[in-house]
């Protein structure tokens, strides 16, 4: 066995695959997040469909995408490597155990929490990444040479949006990603060995807040097309005029 | 029994112990009464008196590792109530005083619960996986000959603050027995960082820390997922610090050793 599989196999390599494809990951969570913002814009889906177009042609984006499958799955392995190794450390469980009170739930089940973040992603990119880059969606149509052959994807969203487990689903699922982010965040940089008095305490709170800010935008989402939206996209009667005041505010 | 102050009122206890009467056996779960403990006594004096009761009825004493019963040497490796030295933190099972558990307590005691801690016999486990992994190279090679003179290394006061700190590790495998894991690692980072921090042990840094590590590895402890639970039940306060400065100190001599194996 070569240094180089050596040193990540063992259990502080397996470690360092773990924290790099986690991280590498939480920049994906970030681009992802702002692309989808766009779904936030009254404009029927004409900018979200541009970009979801945009992501699903462009070249480098395209191969950058292999690197997030990669990511994905190293991540996966590792864990399932791990979990094995550490289960395997401790055949016999205590009759009375009390971690509870030295450790934080999160933090003793990032397994647990990674499995469901796992299966709504199955879920997710079957009902979104699946139909877009396969085909199944409807084009945009309408007069603009430009967009009208680009898919629907905003429409698929309302829709989806609109079956309400599929919405429970999508919260239940940002719930675990808070909860695996409160964790991990700050973990990835312990295990990359970026410890030190005076940027720790820094790192584990912007940790809480990305945590927070993204489970929370991505929930937010579902919820929004769920109870302001008809089955266009348009904002229900009921809710307009309160959101037009608001946007009228915050110009 | 109730010992020099006149309050304190001995207590009777019920124990849940784990009893085992060979490494390979099926141990189980046995209930015991202890009667008239004060609340003065050690956790140890308490097993003591049990045992009397035991050994007075002709039954098999429990076997449990003691020595210097001063929270020195690391040996007493009970997990009480679900806690490794029980419920008091910052202390060894010989520094817990009975005091901290009330007239008419149930309590649960078991041995450390490791692969790599085979158990001896009831709550007495066999420890020398630490040994193996401090032989692989927890030390630093001295020539004899005349001593040098103290002072001849400067060494920064916080450094060598630092470096005692992480020292201050009694071996006593708390951090294994918290961590849900099981894993090693809160132990080997003690001793890793104490030596990279000082320049008596920068001689064989790099293959110190690759050696403990496979040697951790070999003898089948898990790996840290960063719970904390080692470092909030250390009796000596080994911090998580040492554990990102163990990461770092593999990754360097993964990266930069001369070690092609």
């Amino acid at each position: 066995m070569s240094w180089i599989s050596k040193t990540f196999s063992s259990s502080i390599g397996r470690k360092i695959v773990m924290s790099l494809t986690g991280l590498f990951l939480c920049t994906f969570l970030v681009v992802h997040l702002i692309g989808n913002l766009q779904l936030f814009k009254h404009d029927g889906g004409t900018a979200f469909n541009i970009y979801s177009h945009f992501m699903g042609t462009n070249p480098i984006i395209r191969t950058i995408e292999w690197g997030l499958v990669l990511g994905f799955g190293f991540h996966i392995y590792e864990a399932l490597m791990l979990t094995r190794r550490n289960q395997a450390a401790r055949p016999q469980k205590y009759v009375v155990n009390h971690s509870e009170q030295n450790s934080e739930w999160t933090s003793r089940n990032m397994g647990i929490l990674g499995s469901l973040i796992l299966i709504f992603l199955i879920v997710h990119l079957y009902n979104f990444f699946w139909r877009a880059r396969f085909g199944g969606l409807d084009k945009i149509g309408g007069t603009d040479v430009e967009t009208r052959d680009y898919d629907n994807l905003y429409m698929a969203v309302v829709s989806s949006f609109h079956v309400w487990w599929y919405v429970l689903l999508y919260v239940a699922a940002q719930f675990s990603l808070g909860y695996h982010l409160w964790h991990g965040f700050g973990s990835g940089f312990q295990t990359l060995g970026l410890n030190h008095r005076k940027y720790t305490p820094l790192i584990k709170a912007v940790g809480y807040g990305f945590a927070v800010v993204v489970s929370a935008a991505f929930a937010a989402m579902p919820l929004y097309f769920f109870l302001f939206t008809d089955d266009n996209g348009q904002l229900t009667s009921a809710v307009s005029p309160l959101v037009h005041s608001l946007t009228l505010a915050l110009k | 029994m109730a010992g020099s102050n006149p309050n304190a009122k001995p207590m009777n206890l019920t124990l849940n112990v784990w009893r085992q009467p060979s490494p390979k056996a099926q141990g189980k779960i046995v209930e015991y009464q202890v009667k008239d403990i004060s609340p003065e006594m050690s956790f140890l004096e308490m097993l003591d008196v049990l045992n009397e009761d035991l050994l007075h009825k002709g039954e098999d004493p429990v076997a449990f590792d003691h020595d210097c019963r001063e929270g020195i040497c690391g040996s007493c490796d009970l997990f009480i109530n679900g806690r490794s030295h029980g419920p008091e933190k910052g202390t060894t099972t010989c520094q817990l005083h009975m005091r901290k558990f009330s007239d008419g307590d149930t309590i649960t005691i078991e041995p450390w619960r490791a692969n790599s801690f085979p158990i001896n016999k009831d709550l007495s486990v066999d420890r020398s996986a630490f040994d193996r992994i401090i032989q692989a190279g927890g030390y630093v090679s001295v020539n004899t000959g005349g001593a040098p003179d103290g002072n001849e290394i400067p060494i920064p006061k916080d450094i060598a603050d630092r470096a005692f700190e992480a020292a201050t590790c009694i071996g006593c495998g708390a951090c294994v027995a918290a961590c849900k894991n099981a894993s090693a690692m809160l132990f080997v980072s003690a001793k890793v960082s104490q030596l990279a921090l000082l320049p008596q042990g920068d001689v064989e840094r790099k293959t110190r820390v690759e050696n403990m590590v496979a040697q951790m590895d070999i003898e089948g402890f898990g790996a840290c997922t960063n719970i904390g639970s080692c470092a909030a039940e250390c009796p000596v306060g080994i911090s998580l610090e040492n554990i990102a400065i163990l990461n770092r100190e593999f990754l360097t001599a993964k990266a930069t050793s001369n070690n092609l194996a």
